[in-house]
């Protein structure tokens, strides 16, 4: 400590920070990486690359990406609407778009695998109506994906959004700009960031779901098999190098995807102004 | 004259409007679209979980609850969260309390570390565990031998439940005492109030909304968790099933009413978190 502070209390609770910190968190998580070391290397790239797990890797980050984009979509619009319009019943809609957080996912996958499967109430409407079938397809880990994502962007929309200047887009229009320009222009560059946020930590989520995901998903091997089922299947095969292998390269992506996209944000925020 | 500057007032009501307010139509489409999207994807889903439920009636509803596996269930369920909910708010009020009251080396890397449950998958976050405790894990053989069971038990589920909710008490406290500086604090040891007695009558006051809101949070996933504990559970009837998991259990064996029935009660758990935190947010603006 560099400066002397009259505030009491440092010790306890920087040591209980700490020892919580290392017996709950980093301790369990760093068996993941010491039991990765009992496989060699060529033992990892044979589990890895098998087919099955391949096809889990692919449906999985290409549900999340697109399930990420749809509710990108959606929320800027959801978000937009709560804050610059009003209508009737607005205070409810807004209280209701944080039930993906508070809804147990095992109750959003039974009741989204209702909904969605051929006899449901939407999925016999898609069927018949369109020939589409969601439940126990790659279509149906997206719309599930898409349920648990909605909060993530509107609520990181929504207070940039709030402290957004309307004088930038009065002085827009004023010096002669469409409404539309304004958009393009101007509000939109400077939510852009907090969008990007938004779908990242969607898609971050979503890679990582399970219980919202494998009620509607069907767990086809090769077709509608996420990542973190093919862990569960492993470990229940008492398969733990492969359980761990999964676990690590999958851990390992994500860090990498979150800092890539953390460079994105850092580039966009530089590029609007706002650093 | 008159006509004139009326002219010009009338005009800039115009254009005031026109620059910052959409045309009819479009708040007419993007009301709509957002209402439908929403509709679809929240209010449909918790329409149904109730009628799926009472679809066989008030009876079979409650006797699908009334099942030893359920009771055991919701029992399983409050015990987790009773011992997790309290771990991890002791925990975010010391890491909020040494994270903005103190400087030290390690300080941002401390955060983010306290942040990173959020970033792991839950079913990797039961793997972890049984890694360390399961029969063939780093203690598996001496927790054999000493006949203690976490793992396809309460402790294991409990741990687990513990590193997924670890962040949100922490995380709601931390960047509003940075925010609120330690002025009065320090105003009130000079004064010679005790350590304990400037905590609970200085900072706790200012804090209450935000940490009964992590809380709150805490608490709502606690009880709701299921990838993490369906790894380290085993799914034993009545014994190391928590309420989602036997959601899971009942809607795999096709017992729709069972299914709904317990979804019912974890659907109601979400809406009053809503409810409360509706109220929360609104007393911390209003603070």
């Amino acid at each position: 400590m560099s400066q002397k502070t009259v505030m009491p209390g440092f010790r306890p609770t920087i040591g209980f920070t700490l020892l919580y910190l290392s017996l709950i968190v980093l301790i369990p998580l760093s068996t993941l990486i010491f039991e990765s070391f009992k496989l060699t290397w060529d033992d990892y790239i044979h589990i890895i690359t098998s087919k099955r797990i391949l096809s889990s890797f692919q449906v999985s980050f290409t549900a999340a990406l697109i399930a990420a984009a749809v509710a990108s979509i959606f929320g800027f619009i959801t978000a937009w609407v709560l804050v610059r319009y009003s209508f009737f019943g607005k205070n409810i809609f807004h209280a209701l778009i944080d039930l993906p957080f508070a809804l147990p996912t095992a109750v959003a996958g039974i009741v989204l695998a209702t909904l969605f499967q051929p006899s449901g109430l939407l999925g016999k409407f898609l069927l018949s109506i369109f020939g589409i079938q969601v439940a126990f397809k790659p279509l149906g880990i997206v719309i599930a994906l898409i349920f648990i994502s909605i909060p993530f962007v509107v609520r990181t929309v929504e207070p940039v959004l709030l402290e957004f200047e309307t004088s930038m887009e009065e002085a827009g229009s004023s010096l002669g700009a469409t409404r539309w320009q304004v958009f393009t222009k101007i509000i939109f560059p400077n939510i852009f960031p907090a969008l990007l946020t938004g779908f990242a930590l969607s898609f971050a989520r979503g890679v990582g779901e399970y219980g919202s995901v494998i009620f509607i998903a069907g767990n086809i091997p090769y077709v509608s098999e996420i990542v973190p089922l093919l862990i569960v299947i492993k470990l229940e095969q008492f398969d733990i190098p492969g359980a761990t292998a999964i676990a690590l390269t999958m851990l390992v992506i994500s860090f990498l995807l979150l800092l890539v996209i953390n460079l994105l944000q850092y580039w966009a925020r530089k590029r609007s102004g706002q650093l | 004259m008159s006509s004139h500057i009326q002219q010009i007032k009338n005009a800039k009501v115009v254009n005031k409007s026109s620059t910052t307010q959409d045309p009819v139509w479009v708040r007419c489409i993007l009301i709509t679209i957002s209402i439908a999207f929403i509709s679809l994807f929240i209010c449909v889903p918790l329409g149904l979980v109730i009628f799926q439920a009472f679809s066989k009636g008030i009876t079979a509803y409650f006797s699908a609850l009334a099942q030893p596996d359920t009771l055991a269930a919701i029992k399983l369920t409050l015990t987790v969260a009773l011992v997790t909910v309290p771990l991890n708010t002791l925990f975010g009020v010391a890491a909020a309390w040494t994270i903005t009251r103190f400087d030290f080396p390690g300080k941002s890397l401390l955060t983010t570390l306290i942040d990173l449950p959020f970033s792991v998958s839950p079913v990797i976050s039961g793997l972890i565990f049984v890694l360390l405790f399961g029969a063939q894990g780093w203690f598996g053989e001496w927790l054999m031998a000493h006949d203690i069971k976490i793992i396809f038990a309460a402790p294991g589920i409990i741990l687990a439940t513990i590193f997924i909710t670890f962040p949100f008490v922490a995380r709601q406290l931390i960047p509003l005492m940075q925010e609120m500086g330690h002025q009065e604090e320090e105003a009130a040891l000079s004064l010679g109030a005790s350590g304990w007695r400037t905590f609970f009558s200085v900072t706790l006051p200012n804090i209450k909304w935000a940490l009964l809101y992590g809380v709150l949070l805490c608490n709502a996933r606690a009880m709701g968790e299921f990838g993490a504990v369906s790894v380290v559970s085993g799914h034993i009837r009545g014994m190391t099933n928590t309420l989602p998991l036997h959601v899971e259990v009942s809607y795999n064996d096709y017992d729709v009413i069972g299914a709904f029935a317990s979804a019912s009660i974890l659907a109601g758990l979400a809406i009053v978190t809503l409810i409360l935190k509706t109220f929360l947010e609104w007393k911390q603006a209003t603070r």
